[in-house]
């Protein structure tokens, strides 16, 4: 079923998306479609301005000082800087999941809560009911359910991890996107949150910027290959990584490349 | 395979290095000490001569032998709480304000004037305390005289302030930008972030500000004893503040350079020290204990 580029309506569209920091552009006119239930793999050299990207996807590139955004990012056809979106809420339907776990130095319980008590108030059942939804989808309900009220900080960096990773999930967004989130951890937590992705994939878009090009093939449905702020591919994932059109992506996936 | 040892020369080098460092934090420790021991050889005295009843008492008349210490002990927790509960607030708003919303100008002004007012000497600050703000507070309150323990609090809070926002500044720079950058992709705005995340996560900074503003205004001398009226009596009662008051610096400056050497007076001023060293060594290791308990409970609590 998703071996063409056009399975049904786009979740998110970038429309000549360029972003600089001052005068630099970290990603340049990029045209993009990303599609719900699907895992994107957004891979590329260091410093390609893959964070950036993933960053204008939920407005925290607003956050840069200098910053300057060019082109449109549509999310269900709404452009996400019209002034009438709430950033606040846009973070809800988009959330990030960032190379580096940031557990709050609050316990395992309050990190999960700590988006969703932002918002509206939610009586203590629909909290608890939501935490163990939450981390059951991260893979972490078994190891951390009789701990919820111990500190996060004392988690292990594959927990702490997917703890960050149910932490955007009790948000209930629909867009999830992820940075590198293996890159610090072991090859059994590694996998335990690609099948948590996998699992996910039913019910979200997932954008991830794999920490290298074995897991982009490993879990990706899509592909995208940037270069120095420039996409150079998109496609099939299965295609990209056996029979790249563009040589620079051959290049690359061959280990060939700086 | 043999491990290759340590050359001597280093081993002795990092040897003398550690003994340095761990005599100059001794020595630092045995001079706290050497002060404490000095006001005990210098008051002790007076607890022979004055009997304790006397010194318990509610009244201060050295010249009729009545050394009662409450009056001035009360005098400084009075104008030194009066001062916190203001420069608490106002200072944490404005390092709040500083480190985290003010434009990078406008930060570069408000640094260095912070640094000047911290650097005015405490007897201009009495000075303007009597030209202006003790006709404003008789004005405002309708109290009898201008040289009232709000007077003093108000121009302690000033003093205190500096001290309070350049610490609680350093202590919101120190928290990880990354937990400023968790709590907005978690959907917190701007001031969910400072209020839930920030300024809990900077608390025990927050705390080692207020207790260096307690010590710089429970330790002040010249502007209180200029601008507080400076009569010993309780500060008990609704107004209080608005009667004049005199502390504990206030009046070992004071008295000091008119009594003589080693009589009971002399000796019980002496013990005035004592008891102003015990008060704020006291709110000192409160404060350090209320930080080492939240550490040890592994993050504290953040504020909801
Ligand atoms: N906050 C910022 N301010 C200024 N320049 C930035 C900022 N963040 C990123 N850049 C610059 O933008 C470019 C792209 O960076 P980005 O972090 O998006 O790349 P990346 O592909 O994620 O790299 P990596 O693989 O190292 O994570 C780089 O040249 C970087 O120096
Ligand atoms: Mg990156």
């Amino acid at each position: 079923m998703n071996n063409t580029a056009t399975p049904g309506k786009a979740k998110l569209v970038l429309h000549d998306v360029s972003f600089y920091y001052g005068d630099q552009p970290a990603v340049r006119q990029i045209n993009l479609r990303i599609y719900a239930n699907e895992i994107l793999a957004i891979f590329g050299p260091a410093m390609s301005g893959k964070s950036t990207l993933l960053r204008i996807l939920n407005r925290l590139s607003d956050l840069a000082e200098e910053g300057r955004l060019e082109g449109e990012v549509l999310l269900d056809g709404k452009n996400i800087h019209d002034p009438d979106v709430s950033v606040i809420q846009l973070r809800t339907r988009v959330g990030i999941v960032f190379a580096v776990p940031v557990p709050l130095p609050l316990s395992i319980q309050e990190n999960v809560t700590y988006g969703p008590l932002l918002g509206r108030g939610r009586s203590k059942g629909e909290l608890d009911e939501l935490v163990e939804r939450s981390l059951r989808a991260a893979a972490l309900w078994d190891e951390v359910k009789d701990r919820l009220s111990e500190s996060a900080t004392a988690l292990s960096g594959g927990q702490q991890q997917r703890l960050c990773l149910a932490r955007v999930l009790a948000l209930e967004p629909e867009v999830i996107l992820l940075d590198e989130p293996c890159s610090g951890l072991d090859p059994i937590s590694t996998l335990k949150v690609e099948k948590a992705l996998l699992a996910l994939k039913e019910s979200h878009s997932i954008v991830i910027v794999p920490h290298n090009v074995q897991q982009a093939s490993r879990i990706g449905d899509k592909a995208a290959f940037l270069l120095m702020g420039e996409l150079v591919e998109y496609g099939v994932a299965e295609q990209i990584f056996t029979r790249p059109k563009d040589p620079r992506t051959d290049d690359y996936i061959t280990g060939r490349f700086g | 395979m043999e491990i290759p040892a340590v050359p001597k020369e280093v081993d002795w080098r990092e040897f003398a290095v550690e003994q340095l460092i761990r005599l100059m934090g001794v020595s630092a420790i045995g001079l706290v000490l050497l002060i404490f021991l000095f006001l005990i050889k210098e008051g002790g005295p007076a607890l022979l001569e004055v009997p304790l009843s006397n010194l318990m008492g509610q009244r201060w008349y050295p010249t009729f032998d009545i050394y009662g210490l409450a009056p001035l002990i009360l005098g400084s927790l009075l104008v030194t709480a009066g001062a916190i509960a203001i420069s608490l607030p106002l200072g944490v708003a404005t390092a709040v304000f500083i480190g985290e919303i003010a434009p990078e100008w406008v930060r570069e002004i408000l640094k260095p004037v912070i640094e000047i007012i911290a650097g005015i000497p405490s007897v201009v600050v009495g000075f303007i305390g009597l030209q202006i703000v003790s006709p404003l507070v008789r004005e405002f309150t309708g109290a009898p005289t201008g040289l009232t323990a709000l007077t003093g609090v108000f121009l302690l809070a000033y003093m205190a302030l500096p001290t309070i926002i350049s610490i609680a500044e350093d202590a919101l720079d120190a928290v990880p930008q990354s937990y400023r950058n968790a709590a907005y992709a978690l959907s917190a705005t701007e001031w969910q972030t400072i209020w839930r995340v920030v300024l809990p996560a900077a608390r025990p900074g927050i705390i080692t500000a207020v207790m260096l503003g307690v010590g710089r205004a429970i330790g002040e001398t010249m502007t209180v004893m200029m601008v507080a009226g400076n009569a010993a009596r309780m500060p008990l009662g609704l107004d209080a503040l608005l009667r004049p008051v005199r502390t504990m610096t206030a009046t070992i400056a004071a008295e000091m350079g008119e009594v003589a050497r080693g009589s009971t007076h002399y000796h019980v001023l002496f013990v005035v020290g004592l008891a102003l060293f015990i008060v704020t060594f006291a709110i000192n290791l409160a404060a350090a204990m209320t930080i080492f308990r939240r550490e040890r409970g592994g993050g504290g609590r953040f504020l909801a």
